[in-house]
């Protein structure tokens, strides 16, 4: 990757620049094959995006004028790494009525922002937090 | 006396036909903001507005930012931009509507301006606009310039064979998007894999969904056989909001989360779900959805799900219920979301108001112009019917090429299909068998390749269904042990179908505005961008494309008619024999009736438009022309052929000065010499409904007219039967076989009819 951002014309990455697409594992997308599932060197690993991948369509998404899809994008991003259960868990927590507390939530935004290093997540989680405590959403449903 | 001692009628029974009709099904609700049923505007409405300090909301919509609910404030922080909202909100909104139908105007100038929009304020442009203007501008303001389409997949057993073959059905008619979910809620990763594998039949690409409980569903994306989801739904108060078990921080984390799994994402929102979750706070069903769409910009999501939705229904009792539809859709393509525009929840049991909902999206186009069309037959959709099912499907395809409108189907051919479904239901048995899920026999397999619907399956049980779909659950079973599966039995090209679609994923490319794959690639808003300014710009039809959607079944041609036409000759000219005798005069026997046959009967052309063979029809005619006490004489026009002038031309010949005029098609008249050509005095112009008695009668009355009696008129009774549309084609090729044969001047010859052996 150069160091300038893509821009529209890159767009689609497959098709275009296929240099700068690659799986976690530093596979290209030639090498995405059925030979290569069959004799299992294509494992579903390889079948996921990459954070890196989500960055560089935020920055197709920034260039196409799509600011929010680009913010969405590099959230997206710093999700990849964080393990399934722990997303449902901060999904079922962000529910109404799930939380007890501010703290339950702010709990969840450091464990984002220091295991994951998801930073812009973690802060999205704690405004989630405020905004929560002033509508009163700490409540127990039933 | 009588007159007031008969009981008055009470009820005009008009009336009465009009209940038994399908619209009365349709219940209508007044309109009545304050209990939610009012689609563009309420007294509770807030009037748009906005005050920035510092760049930062004061207040929106008339709500000062301390008595925000979740939906204000996060429509404040992350949709609104500070930067063109003073600019955009200070524009008087009847001048934002005019830029909207303005071709002159870009697209981009609006959508930027959309960013700068509070909810009310979008609302309040939209609301100027008629249906005509809304969906002029719909085609205008959507994001793709290629139109495309989504189907349903479901169907009431669960049947994974048949889930295969619908699907793989629905990708060779052109859906860019399958959806399906299920009727057990268990069943759900059999409905994926059968899905996945029925789609990989025939080409790639359709990207595929399966609607479920979101976590099951996320957790069948990352098993790698779905590629999208709809299904994260968003509302327009808070209340109901929380009601459906979420905020916008959830959903718009949710969306993040599908992001980080690379499955492409859309929301949903639609008027009257708010109504139907009792918290509608009094407002218009458009302002509460300008909100839902406004916080789904805010969210990131790349599109929505948009037009009613489940609320489609309730949305379309209100007046203005479906331009409400269209206005919402507006607002979604106008903030530069991917729209999948509804259609979907069948609205209405009136086939005239399905037709009318749908034509507007068929003629401006949509991302997808339904959000779920039904591929299958309304009893088998697991989402309930839609606005079209596998029922119309061809209705469909007969307004596209009606339209000249990409609707985003193709007609496919019957043998096509047989060779897909066969295909797919292999495909899918050599998977189950492959991973030790199930054996299903041939019976089975036979029995769904053909079937129309569920009813007609013999397949599996519910119970083998949630066995299969809890193995491929328990046993971790993924999109590479399907792939595998496939490869191991043949099916090679299926398994790198299914490769190619999953492999989508690495890139992200699909993740982008209104994507979808044709082709074998990506065509999205960021490289198909809709650029409409005016006629010869946006999307046309290509001479290719207008070729696939024309080529619907089952259209006649000259060649096909003439081949029937001399199919029926053999067996015509064993009855009957035409010797023409020579120039034919007129004659001064007052008892003669003249029958002018036209210039291709019996010698081109052999039966009526209604199957009768002309023989039979000239044998009643002369046999009640003589039972009437009069003679017949036959002479073939040869200067015209229309029935007019067959008719007065025979009664000029006619001792009598009545004749009757007959074209091969069976069109006959009764005229008389000194009549004006079309004042007749008895017709038979519905001629594909005009029986052999009929004509027996038309001998006898002519003979009458002879005789100079006035005889009770031949009525040809009709049941308004649409006779242009199911004859006028075959018409319009059999006159002009007549017509070819007319000269201008030839003199009438006479005939000499034979019959030959027994009438037909």
């Amino acid at each position: 990757m150069t160091g300038k951002p893509l821009t529209v014309a890159d767009y689609p990455l497959a098709e275009n620049r296929p240099d700068v697409v690659e799986t976690k594992a530093g596979k290209k997308l030639d090498d995405i094959t059925l030979d290569g599932v069959l004799s299992d060197r294509v494992s579903l690993e390889d079948l996921r995006i990459t954070d890196r991948a989500l960055r560089q369509q935020a920055e197709i998404s920034t260039a196409a004028g799509r600011p929010t899809l680009a913010a969405n994008f590099e959230r997206g991003a710093e999700l990849v790494d964080v393990p399934q259960d722990v997303i449902m868990r901060i999904y079922e927590l962000l529910r109404p009525g799930r939380a007890g507390s501010r703290q339950e939530l702010l709990a969840a935004a450091r464990e984002l922002r220091e295991t994951y290093g998801a930073e812009g997540v973690a802060a999205f989680i704690e405004e989630a937090a405020d905004v929560y405590e002033r509508r009163s959403l700490y409540k127990k449903r039933f | 006396m009588t007159d007031e001692t008969q009981a008055r009628p009470n009820r005009w029974k008009r009336f009465s036909d009009w209940d038994e009709r399908p619209l009365r099904l349709d219940k209508f609700a007044a309109e009545d903001a304050a209990s939610g049923f009012s689609a563009f505007k309420s007294p509770f409405d807030p009037k748009p507005g906005l005050s920035l300090g510092d760049g930062v909301v004061e207040s929106m919509d008339g709500i000062a930012v301390r008595d925000f609910d979740m939906i204000d404030v996060f429509i404040a922080r992350y949709h609104l931009d500070p930067e063109i909202a003073p600019e955009a909100m200070a524009m008087p909104s009847l001048e934002v509507a005019r830029m909207l139908v303005d071709m002159n105007v870009p697209r981009k100038t609006l959508v930027r301006l959309a960013h700068g929009m509070t909810p009310a304020k979008l609302a309040d442009v939209v609301s100027h606009l008629s249906s005509l203007e809304i969906a002029f501008a719909y085609s205008k303001m959507r994001a793709r310039q290629t139109p495309g389409n989504q189907a349903h997949v479901t169907n009431a057993k669960d049947d994974p064979l048949q889930m295969a073959a619908d699907a793989a059905t629905a990708v060779a008619f052109g859906f860019d998007e399958i959806e399906t979910t299920m009727r057990v809620a268990r069943n759900s990763w059999s409905n994926a894999v059968a899905c996945a594998v029925g789609a990989a039949v025939g080409r790639w690409g359709a990207l595929f969904q399966c609607s479920s409980e979101e976590a099951e569903e996320l957790k069948i994306g990352m098993a790698g056989f779905t590629s999208y989801a709809e299904t994260v739904s968003v509302y327009g108060t808070e209340k109901s909001f929380i009601d459906g078990d979420d905020t916008p921080w959830s959903k718009a984390f949710l969306a993040a989360a599908y992001a980080s799994r690379g499955i492409k994402m859309r929301c949903t929102s639609g008027a009257g779900s708010e109504l139907l979750m009792g918290f509608h706070d009094r407002k218009s069903l458009l302002y509460l959805e300008a909100r839902c769409l406004c916080l789904q910009r805010a969210m990131g999501v790349q599109g929505t799900q948009n037009g009613g939705i489940d609320g489609a229904p309730v949305t379309c009792t209100v007046p203005g219920g479906m331009r409400e539809l269209m206005a919402e859709n507006l607002i979604a393509v106008w903030l530069d979301l991917e729209c999948a525009s509804g259609n979907d929840a069948r609205a209405t049991e009136s086939e005239i108001r399905v037709g009318a909902k749908i034509l507007p999206y068929l003629i401006a186009g949509s991302d997808l112009i339904c959000s779920g069309f039904g591929s299958i037959l309304k009893y088998d959709n697991s989402f309930n019917a839609s606005l079209l099912n596998g029922e119309e499907l061809e209705d469909y395809l007969v307004l596209q090429r009606d339209f000249e409108a990409d609707g985003g189907l193709t007609p496919v051919g019957e043998t096509r299909v047989m060779e897909l479904r066969s295909r797919a239901v292999d495909a899918i048995s050599a998977v189950l068998e492959e991973l030790g899920l199930a054996k299903p026999t041939a019976d089975m397999k036979l029995s769904v390749v053909a079937a129309s619907g569920s009813d007609e399956t013999r397949t599996f049980s519910g119970r083998d269904v949630a066995m299969i779909s809890e193995a491929i659950y328990e046993r971790s079973i993924t999109v590479i042990d399907v792939i595998k599966a496939l490869a191991a039995r043949g099916f090679t090209e299926e398994a790198e179908n299914l490769l190619k679609l999953v492999r989508l994923r690495v890139s992200g490319d699909y993740l982008q505005t209104s994507a979808v794959v044709r082709d074998g690639r990506i065509v999205s808003a960021v490289n198909n961008p809709n650029d409409y300014q005016g006629p010869g710009t946006g999307y046309r039809l290509t001479d290719e494309r207008r070729e696939e959607i024309v080529a619907i079944r089952d259209v006649l041609t000259r060649q096909e008619v003439l081949r029937v036409e001399a199919a029926f000759r053999p067996g015509e000219v064993t009855r009957v024999a035409y010797r023409p005798t020579g120039p034919a005069a007129a004659t001064h026997n007052p008892k003669e009736v003249v029958i002018g046959i036209s210039p291709a009967f019996g010698l081109k052309l052999f039966q009526t438009v209604a199957g009768h063979p002309l023989s039979a029809i000239l044998r009643v005619l002369i046999g009640g022309i003589t039972e009437g006490g009069c003679t017949a004489r036959v002479v073939r026009m040869r200067h015209t052929a229309d029935t007019s002038f067959l008719g007065l031309s025979a009664a000029r010949l006619a001792g009598s000065g009545i004749g009757i005029g007959i074209q091969a098609k069976g069109t006959a008249v009764i005229h008389q010499k000194d009549r004006l050509p079309h004042n007749n005095l008895e017709l038979f112009s519905n001629s594909p409904i005009t029986k052999i008695e009929h004509y027996k009668r038309m001998g006898l009355n002519a003979a009458a007219y002879a005789l100079g009696e006035m005889p009770e008129p031949v009525i040809v009774p009709t049941r308004g039967e649409a006779m242009g549309s199911r004859y006028h084609a075959r018409v319009s090729l059999i006159y002009a076989i007549e017509t070819e044969m007319t000269s201008e001047g030839a003199e009438p010859e006479e005939i000499d009819v034979m019959f030959l052996g027994a009438a037909a």
